[in-house]
């Protein structure tokens, strides 16, 4: 297994999905490259980076009471009609 | 119920579905001060503009209100209310002006060109990053930075597996897709978005 193979493969095998002969393989190539090693902990990184740094939930106060307004008038009525329709 | 107003119980979810079912106004304002604020971070992962945010919790409770007639109860409120909001993003995704993007090609992993195939850029090592400092607010701003920067199908993948964490079948579904276009486009995003951090990252990076 080269190193572009290598990369190919990294999301493969973060889900379990290389075969077992092939992980074998994969996983030779991480203790014989030093580049390709720190390539797959520094895609783990990104990965972990991009869900933990996420916008947290707004706050109540944070929502725009005009929002909820606008919202909150198109709901529908008790007598069936669709107030967001004419 | 004012807003703000934190100190009455909430009703169960059976009993606040049935309200709803039943055009209860009451209900429908329970519903929304309650999940708007969740909804509403949601769309900002798709969303970067706040407006357009807003617009897509808009049009969510707005498809959520037509469909609550056939509401079964199958999955909790909040995790129906939850894929309305994500379909809203997407279509509103869509239908904005384009913006101009990096090209993915200029941000993926270059190789020697024979057999060895050996990396052509020099993979140096990232500075020690415990969860405390990597959820810092500048980081987050950089990450959340460069996620924006990358093609909004890519982005789309990213955001729909690595933040929601649905699966690949589910994603290929929702995007009318195959499950290897999403696993490629996966792959893709992921390394675009490590290249892009990689500066901030390096060891010795301010």
């Amino acid at each position: 297994m080269n190193c572009r193979e290598f990369t190919s493969f990294i999301a493969d095998w973060l889900d379990g999905e290389l075969p077992v002969g092939q992980a074998q393989v994969f996983q030779a190539h991480i203790a014989m490259c030093p580049p390709c090693e720190m390539y797959l902990l520094q895609y783990q990184s990104t990965v972990e980076l991009a869900r933990l740094c996420q916008p947290e939930d707004a706050v109540p106060g944070e929502v725009p009471e005009a929002l909820i307004q606008a919202i909150l008038a198109a709901r529908p009525t008790g007598d069936g009609s669709d107030p967001t329709q004419p | 119920m004012s807003p703000g107003d934190g100190t009455r119980e909430l009703p169960s979810e059976t009993t606040l579905v049935r309200n709803l079912k039943e055009g209860e106004a009451g209900a429908f304002e329970v519903l929304v001060r309650e999940n708007s604020p969740r909804l509403l971070a949601v769309a900002r992962r798709y969303l970067p503009k706040e407006a357009d945010a807003q617009d897509a919790v808009q049009d969510a409770f707005l498809s959520a209100f037509r469909g609550m007639a056939g509401f079964t109860g199958a999955s909790k409120l909040s995790t129906w209310l939850h894929r309305i909001v994500v379909n809203a993003s997407l279509m509103k995704l869509r239908t904005r002006r384009r913006k101009p993007e990096v090209a993915i090609d200029d941000l993926l992993p270059r190789f020697e060109n024979d057999a060895s195939a050996h990396h052509l850029d020099v993979i140096a090592a990232w500075r020690e990053t415990a969860p405390d400092e990597l959820t810092r607010d500048e980081n987050r701003v950089l990450v959340r930075a460069a996620i924006e920067r990358l093609p909004d199908s890519y982005r789309e993948v990213l955001a729909l597996r690595d933040i929601e964490q649905l699966d690949t079948a589910d994603v290929a579904e929702l995007l009318g897709v195959s499950k290897g276009v999403v696993k490629t486009r996966l792959h893709r995003a992921r390394q675009a978005l490590r290249a892009l951090l990689d500066p901030h990252f390096r060891e010795g990076a301010p």
